[in-house]
């Protein structure tokens, strides 16, 4: 028998492990294996003083399911687990945790440095709706890291960003946009719906708040709406004045200060005291049960959605139809070493590529496909394509497109699950007849 | 709140109230390497019910100044000082942990200031593991982990914060990481070991005296905790199931109850 002393180890469980255990106890619930579905709006108190105490934040529980409910909680703790958060709030899409992160944050008069590439939706938020309360932005590529610190002003409250852009694959230098931000005091929003934590856990790389479409690849069955917003905890909002409504006595909560009382867990606190009672963007707990169902195998999904990306970038750069690929793996793509750094265990299933022919041979393709899905989505166990400049991208003008990186020729594809072969054939079909217009052009 | 003991700033939580000097005050102070935060679901509500409730960062940890006290000796005193600090008489104080050892020496050693003393996840001594020791006197944030790991029962490894959204364990990590790991738990820990009058400082209390114990408490065992309970005089002792050293999280509303039950007996609250 050996004597070598056994080093300690610490014994916590691992992601495969959290992703289907974390945030639940089955002997508080009747030991029921899965997880209840608590379809209910609200709570029964024990008495006038339990109500009060709820409602006073003095003790926790659940008092009305646009706050919090029981089923949502067990995914925000399992999200907040996975990321290595301390706290996250699940939210009625990924387009409303933006919305809330954005207003837990800032204040008419306040001042965000954007990324350009963004999801199209995200970008009309940004240059449109957020004005209109008063919060303007600056958009910065996502490539240009020292644009990022210029367009800082007296009056910027944060940095937000796609850590790969939608639909370009352009990666955020994240490391060294949230030094940056930490310098300047302020905190770094990453979008990583892309990734899902088993792809990178933006906490490790210096982002403050994590927020994810958990409509995508978190669910993987494109069944069900979900979003959330996740704290990482670590962001000092008592180390200057820019964030009082964070640091200050609070009246809504009997001059409650956030960040005194709950410190790693203050913004996810302040989002739900204030966000979902005053905005409401809740999750049903059913919708939240199907994003659960869909986490419990969001690591054997990833591996399967990767390595078919990877097929796919491989049969799409050799093939006469496609003038150009982009995607993180491909050696001569402008981020290959940096997303290597971000994004170790995949580059992930978001592929760009433009298709000889331009717009009429986009539009063919799109058209012609069978197998994979024409839809505005991604990351649904099923392949996707889509055309985003007559799509997702469609209500942007041409100079906010060139802006964004988008081009006419260009189709986004979320690789699927499928068997690869199958994906392949049926892309053969939608580039036949993508050549159809030209060659009748041609004679 | 903040205000000055021997020269240097204190931070402590007023659990959403301002300071009353009328209103009789309640002292909670934390464990090894961690913050006023980790009392949050006890503190504000006997802020809202009649007490002057402070959860105090001991010095050189969460918001607090100074450097860290060396031994459990000099946090009793210091515990004594804020008292002072803040115009009362008197106090009834509530440990965790290496708080217990604190708030021990302090009853024993100011038996007339002390009106009740609530002790969860307590015991005599507290040694310390040498290779724990050494990782957190060495900067390790292994030595984070590996608190975290042994701090949460079984059931607590899974999570089931009582607040929703929250994840136990990594926001016990990022409070004991808030500072420099070998200025808070590693000075913590050094310490803790160093500590040996718990149980002779326990024979001297006479004040009434509460044990919250838990089953699967790994760094206080329930048998250590028992031991502490028998040498004080008619100490009550309250023991969870299922539940781990962090029980004022793991279990914070049962923590709360059997609290609110013993303070409210034994040293009641100003009434409205």
């Amino acid at each position: 028998m050996s004597d070598k002393k056994k080093e300690l180890k610490p014994n916590t469980y691992k992601f495969d492990t959290l992703s289907l255990h974390a945030g639940y106890q089955p002997h508080k619930n009747a030991g029921s294996r899965q997880v209840p579905i608590y379809q209910t709006t609200s709570y029964l108190f024990d008495d006038v003083d339990h109500a009060a105490a709820l409602f006073n934040l003095e003790r926790g529980g659940h008092i009305y399911s646009r706050i919090s409910n029981p089923t949502v909680g067990v995914l925000e703790e399992r999200v907040a687990s996975l990321e290595g958060g301390t706290a996250a709030l699940a939210t009625s899409s990924g387009m409303s945790a933006i919305f809330l992160t954005v207003m837990t944050l800032c204040e008419a008069g306040d001042h965000l440095v954007v990324s350009s590439q963004l999801y199209g939706g995200t970008v009309n938020l940004f240059r449109l709706t957020l004005p209109k309360f008063g919060i303007k932005c600056t958009f910065v590529k996502p490539r240009d890291t020292e644009g990022f610190k210029k367009a800082i002003q007296k009056n910027t409250k944060g940095i937000f960003g796609e850590l790969v852009g939608n639909p370009g694959n352009e990666i955020m230098n994240m490391p060294e946009i949230a030094k940056i931000a930490h310098d300047a005091g302020i905190p770094l929003m990453v979008d990583a719906t892309y990734q899902t934590p088993y792809l990178c856990k933006p906490f490790e790389h210096g982002a403050d708040i994590v927020i994810h479409s958990l409509t995508k690849w978190m669910a993987g069955h494109g069944s069900s709406m979900a979003g959330i917003l996740v704290e990482g905890g670590k962001f000092d909002w008592m180390q200057n004045d820019k964030f009082p409504t964070m640091t200050k006595p609070y009246e809504g909560y009997h001059g409650l200060s956030f960040a005194e009382e709950f410190g790693p867990t203050a913004f996810t606190m302040k989002a739900r005291a204030e966000g979902m009672r005053d905005f409401g963007p809740c999750l049903s707990p059913q919708n939240a049960w199907n994003v659960l169902q869909g986490i419990e195998t969001l690591s054997v999904r990833m591996k399967k959605h990767c390595s078919n990306a990877e097929e796919m970038v491989k049969y799409l750069s050799n093939h006469e139809s496609v003038a150009w690929v982009s995607h993180p793996s491909v050696p001569d793509h402008p981020d290959h070493e940096l997303a290597k750094k971000l994004l170790p265990n995949g580059r992930g299933s978001m592929i760009a590529f433009g298709i000889k022919g331009g717009k009429d041979a986009g539009v063919a393709f799109i058209n012609n496909v069978k197998l994979a899905s024409h839809l505005a989505n991604v990351g649904d166990t099923r392949t996707l394509v889509i055309h985003p400049a007559s799509g997702t991208h469609s209500q942007m003008d041409e100079a906010t497109l060139k802006f964004a990186g988008l081009s006419h020729d260009m189709i986004r594809l979320s690789v699927g699950i499928e068997d690869i072969d199958d994906i392949k054939n049926d892309f053969e079909i939608g580039f036949r007849a993508a050549r159809k217009p030209r060659l009748v052009s041609n004679q | 709140m903040k205000f000055k003991v021997n020269g240097h700033e204190v931070f402590a939580s007023t659990g959403g109230r301002p300071f009353d000097k009328k209103k009789p005050l309640i002292i909670f102070v934390h464990g090894s390497g961690l913050t006023h935060m980790t009392w949050v679901l006890q503190t504000r509500y006997f802020a809202f019910h009649g007490y002057n409730s402070l959860a105090v960062d001991l010095p050189g940890h969460g918001l607090s100044s100074g450097e860290s006290l060396k031994s459990i000796e000099e946090m009793a005193d210091w515990v004594s000082d804020v008292i002072d600090a803040v115009g009362h008489k008197e106090a009834s104080l509530v440990g965790h942990s290496q708080g217990c050892l604190v708030t021990v020496e302090c009853t024993s050693r100011y038996p007339s200031k002390i009106k009740t003393l609530s002790l969860m996840g307590g015991a005599g001594a507290i040694p310390m593991n040498p290779e724990l020791l050494s990782l957190a006197e060495n900067n390790d944030p292994k030595a984070v982990d590996l608190m975290m790991d042994w701090a949460h029962g079984p059931a607590g490894h899974f999570g089931g914060h009582p607040v929703p959204g929250l994840y136990h364990i990594n926001t016990g990590t990022m409070l004991a990481k808030s500072r420099t790991i070998q200025n808070t738990l590693g000075v913590d820990f050094r310490a803790c070991d160093n500590y040996k009058n718990g149980f002779e400082a326990a024979k001297k209390i006479k004040c009434p005296t509460l044990s919250i114990l838990a089953t699967d408490d790994k760094m206080c065992p329930v048998k250590e905790g028992k031991k502490l309970a028998s040498l004080i005089d008619g100490s009550q002792v309250d023991i969870i199931d299922n539940c781990g050293h962090m029980m004022l999280l793991e279990e914070a509303d049962r923590v709360l109850t059997v609290l609110k039950k013993f303070i409210t007996t034994n040293y009641p609250p100003l009434s409205s």
